[in-house]
């Protein structure tokens, strides 16, 4: 069953081409991840298909009503968390859940159940200000304030940016709480780490659907072989590693860094000979899979060259 | 229905916790009042003046204690020569000499006719006017007194009256203007500002993103702020009547009626402006300039129309606030009923429904 | 180089807003040319005591040196050896990019010749020499964050405050970014840097982590994994930083 169907989408502002051939579908009750970094289309894919923008071109629908022509009857089956969680901060939390629901023509008490495990969290601050409530609670005040109408469709606009890595762990164990109760849900990210908590992900750039897949198969996709090096200077091996001659990428990941050599020609001894001259101590190489930020970056160069090649 | 409740009922949260804007959308009213009753004032008290009595008889004497008594006038100096004449007028406080020629009395008993002079400090010309007509109608006046015991041959001798505002009291003049300015201040610059804002925060794309109608969100806006405009007019209202004495002499409620209808072009004149802009600076500015500097200079509320030229007098014609003074001040001051102002009215209704419509129109449904 | 000791000095720093304690008795060093990461939910206090590291607020009591100044009196002092950049705000939108340098190199005193010569090398060096009289608001993201850190420390000051200054990124850019850090860093200039990437905590030489306006660990990354028995500083964070409740007095 296809809850959400995009077909070549399009849209422009002035110079800046948002949306370029955009077509995905998502299937009902899933959780579905648009990943990607700002610019990359995200927020005005979003805001089309819950009908506050219009396309230039292509079609779109939702829970088989258009974007277009339906909205009227698509704003009521959605549940809309936009960006920087509008709410409003000088309201207090329960007042801001009462309006919510009451502009969609419901009361609090009526769908609580729903979002009960969330709220609870927040609801001894219940008279405290939007204002003055804390990222991770304003995200689950915001969500909270998305689900109270029941909605059939959950879009999420970067829920998890700007939040302290604790809130974002808590929010995603929420969302696929949500998962049981039915709900489609569409989330876009900027952390890549969160794609592999999604059912599928699409990776999208300069308003550009890269891959879409489920997250095992994007990781499971990634053609080059991939390796950590680690040694005791991280600044001095990045800067030794350009100078490698086998070298095809070398960016920093954390404590190491991640190595693509250029061919199979490639061996770990001359690698490690080779940093052991320029002085490095504790040397480690070792071959690892892909985390889906490696496979996005991946296909962001691929993607460069095509454009270089074009132009 | 409950949904656009919800939506009233926040928008009065809104307005009640800004603290700040609460105290300047009723602290401005009463200190415009205040400033304008009791500071501003065009009326003569205590101008200082100096003598210079080359006669110094009788009658000399009595036109210079009526002039003095009369409340408008303070002695400054006594003057004895005319060579001081012009050191009094640099030293500043003295903004009128009077000169009694000599032999005053006398010419005037012989003759029929004697010469004063008075010489205003016309560097304020308003004031030189006003002083010298007031000190012409006090000397008007003695001579007029005296002429009862002499008979003389019929003339006309024009006698002036001030209708409507016999004493010229200033405060007659600003009540209606101060209302135009703040009803709409409030109306288009609030209004504006509050739409704009939801855009700015974001929580205006969650608004359209739901079953709410563009229509309920407008509307919801304007009912909150009808209530707040109209309890400010009844406040200058109030404070007109009982503390500066302005009267109502006309239909109260057709005067609340006719507020309200401003009340309502205000604010469709707000939510117009917020329809072309998505930051609150930009409306406040608009709000500023497009209305209020036009509302103080165009209205006629401070500068007479008839004075301008052409072309600007059209301009004025434009202006909502002209034709709701005139209301106000028919209503108030010459206590007339609908039928005198009902052309005015008219105007205003098709302001009101020509911006109401625009406004209708041009607020998106979309954020696009 | 005189002096060679701690180049930010923080004893028992607290700040209060009324009754609420946003900094709890702080005390922490960083030492010169170190990349320090300083870490925390929203609400624990982090921007709080940047701001008063920046000379932007003055601290209710404690002892506060930066750059060799004191916190309290010599706030001009501190500003002029400092550079700052956040992700809310860096280069002026509507001023192409050399515009921007000579602004910025302006307010910092450098001389206008000087100004000239190193923005053309800094503009060639960062590949932007096509788009040296664009506006900023017509570059992408990742090129305006670049060229805000350059700015921010185009005047060579001794430490550079970055908030959060790889927000919505793309992942390469981001390192680019933490590289142009680490060149930084190996010149002698001192980063004072916050972010929510856990990843990029592991590029710092020592990490903060604050919860509740306190700070509960200060550790070298390797030294923070070891000691609370995790994998990398995302789980680290999430085994000490668990506090919903409170509010937020920082913008």
């Amino acid at each position: 069953m296809i809850s959400i169907r995009a077909e070549h989408l399009y849209k422009n502002y002035g110079d800046v081409q948002a949306l370029d051939d955009i077509s995905f579908e998502v299937g009902k009750g899933e959780l579905f991840g648009f990943i990607g970094p700002d610019g990359a289309g995200k927020t005005t894919l979003f805001r089309i298909l819950t009908t506050l923008i219009l396309m230039d071109k292509g079609q779109a629908t939702v829970e088989g009503l258009d974007v277009v022509k339906d909205y009227r009857e698509l704003r009521s089956i959605l549940g809309y968390m936009p960006g920087r969680f509008s709410l409003y901060q000088d309201l207090t939390v329960e007042e801001n859940l009462q309006f919510f629901a009451s502009i969609f023509g419901t009361t609090i008490e009526e769908n609580y159940e729903l979002i009960r495990d969330i709220y609870v969290q927040i609801e001894p601050f219940k008279k405290r200000l939007a204002g003055k409530l804390s990222g991770g609670m304003k995200q689950k005040l915001a969500l909270s304030c998305a689900l109270i109408h029941k909605p059939v469709v959950l879009v999420l606009d970067e829920p998890t940016t700007g939040v302290d890595a604790v809130s974002r762990t808590e929010f995603w164990d929420m969302l696929k709480k949500l998962k049981t109760d039915g709900i489609t849900i569409i989330v876009s990210t900027p952390y890549m780490d969160e794609a592999e908590l999604c059912d599928r992900v699409a990776l999208i750039q300069h308003g550009q659907i890269m891959k879409i897949a489920r997250p095992d198969q994007i990781i499971e996709d990634y053609r080059k072989k991939l390796y950590a090096v680690k040694t005791n200077n991280t600044y001095q091996l990045i800067q030794d590693l350009k100078q490698f001659p086998g070298t095809n990428t070398a960016f920093p990941f954390g404590q190491s860094v991640h190595f693509t050599p250029i061919d199979d020609s490639f061996k770990i001894n001359n690698l490690s000979a080779f940093l052991s001259q320029r002085s490095h101590q504790n040397i480690n190489v070792q071959k690892i899979k892909p985390s889906v930020e490696d496979c996005f970056m991946e296909l962001m160069a691929k993607e460069s060259v095509n454009k270089r090649q074009e132009s | 229905m409950k949904r656009f409740w919800a939506f009233v009922r926040k928008e009065f949260f809104h307005i009640f916790r800004d603290k700040q804007t609460l105290l300047i959308l009723f602290g401005m009213p009463i200190a415009q009042m205040l400033i304008f009753g009791f500071v501003i004032s065009n009326e003569i008290r205590d101008v200082g003046i100096a003598i210079l009595d080359q006669s110094n008889d009788v009658a000399t004497q009595q036109l210079t204690d009526k002039i003095l008594s009369s409340g408008y006038f303070l002695l400054e100096d006594k003057l004895s020569n005319s060579d001081e004449i012009e050191e009094v007028f640099r030293r500043g406080k003295v903004k009128e000499v009077i000169v009694f020629e000599p032999q005053f009395e006398q010419n005037l008993v012989r003759t029929g006719k004697a010469n004063v002079q008075i010489i205003a400090d016309a560097s304020d010309a308003n004031l030189a006017n006003l002083i010298s007509a007031y000190t012409n109608g006090i000397i008007q006046d003695y001579v007029n007194q005296k002429n009862v015991l002499i008979p003389k041959p019929m003339q006309i001798i024009p006698e002036v009256r001030m209708v409507y505002n016999e004493q010229l009291k200033g405060s007659f003049m600003f009540v209606p203007g101060i209302m135009a300015l703040i009803l709409m201040l409030i109306s288009a610059m609030m209004t504006s500002i509050s739409i704009v804002r939801e855009k700015e925060m974001g929580t205006m794309e969650i608004l359209l993103a739901s079953p709410l109608k563009p229509f309920q969100i407008i509307v919801g806006k304007v009912v909150s702020y009808i209530v707040l405009a109209f309890t400010n007019a009844v406040t200058i209202l109030l404070l007109g009547n009982f503390v500066f004495g302005v009267p109502i002499q006309g239909s109260v409620i057709l005067l609340l009626l006719e507020c309200i209808l401003y009340i309502i072009l205000a604010l469709s004149l707000g939510i117009l402006i917020s329809s072309i802009t998505d930051n609150q600076q930009v409306a406040m500015m608009i709000s500023g300039f497009a209305l209020m500097l036009p509302v103080i200079l165009l209205s006629g509320f401070i500068f007479p129309i008839e004075n301008m030229p052409i072309i600007l007098q059209w301009v004025c014609q434009l202006m909502p606030a002209k034709w709701f003074i005139i209301i106000i001040k028919n209503i108030m001051l010459k206590g007339v009923g609908f039928g005198y102002v009902w052309k005015e009215t008219l105007i205003l209704i098709g302001m009101t429904i020509l911006f109401l419509s625009i406004s209708l129109k041009k607020f998106k449904i979309r954020l696009d | 180089m005189v002096n060679r000791g701690p180049i930010i000095h923080v004893r028992n720093l607290v700040k209060k807003f009324d009754d609420f304690v946003a900094n709890d008795n702080l005390s922490f060093d960083v030492n010169p040319g170190e990349i320090f990461g300083f870490l925390g939910a929203n609400g624990a206090g982090k921007t709080t005591a940047i701001r008063i590291l920046c000379g932007l607020s003055k601290p209710t009591s404690g002892e506060i040196k930066v750059a060799g100044f004191d916190a309290y009196n010599q706030v001009d002092s501190i500003k002029r050896n400092i550079g700052y950049m956040s992700q809310k705000f860096s280069l002026y939108e509507d001023l192409t990019v050399y515009e921007n340098i000579r602004f910025y190199g302006g307010i910092y005193g450098i001389k206008y010749q000087e100004i000239k010569t190193l923005a053309e090398e800094l503009i060639e060096k960062l590949g932007l020499t096509k788009y040296r009289n664009t506006l900023i608001e017509s570059l992408p993201l990742g090129w305006k964050q670049k060229l805000a850190f350059s700015v921010a420390i185009f005047h060579k000051p001794k430490i550079v405050f970055l908030d959060e200054p790889t927000s919505g990124v793309d992942p390469i850019t981001r390192r680019q970014f933490w590289e142009m850090i680490y060149e930084a860093a190996h010149n002698g200039i001192t980063v004072f840097v916050t972010t929510h990437y856990m990843d990029e905590a592991e590029y710092c030489d020592r990490v903060s982590i604050m919860v509740d306006g306190r700070i509960e660990a200060l550790d070298t990354p390797a030294e923070l994994v070891r000691i609370y028995q995790t994998e990398n500083i995302n789980n680290v964070f999430i085994k000490i930083a668990r506090n919903p409740d409170r509010m937020t007095v920082e913008k």
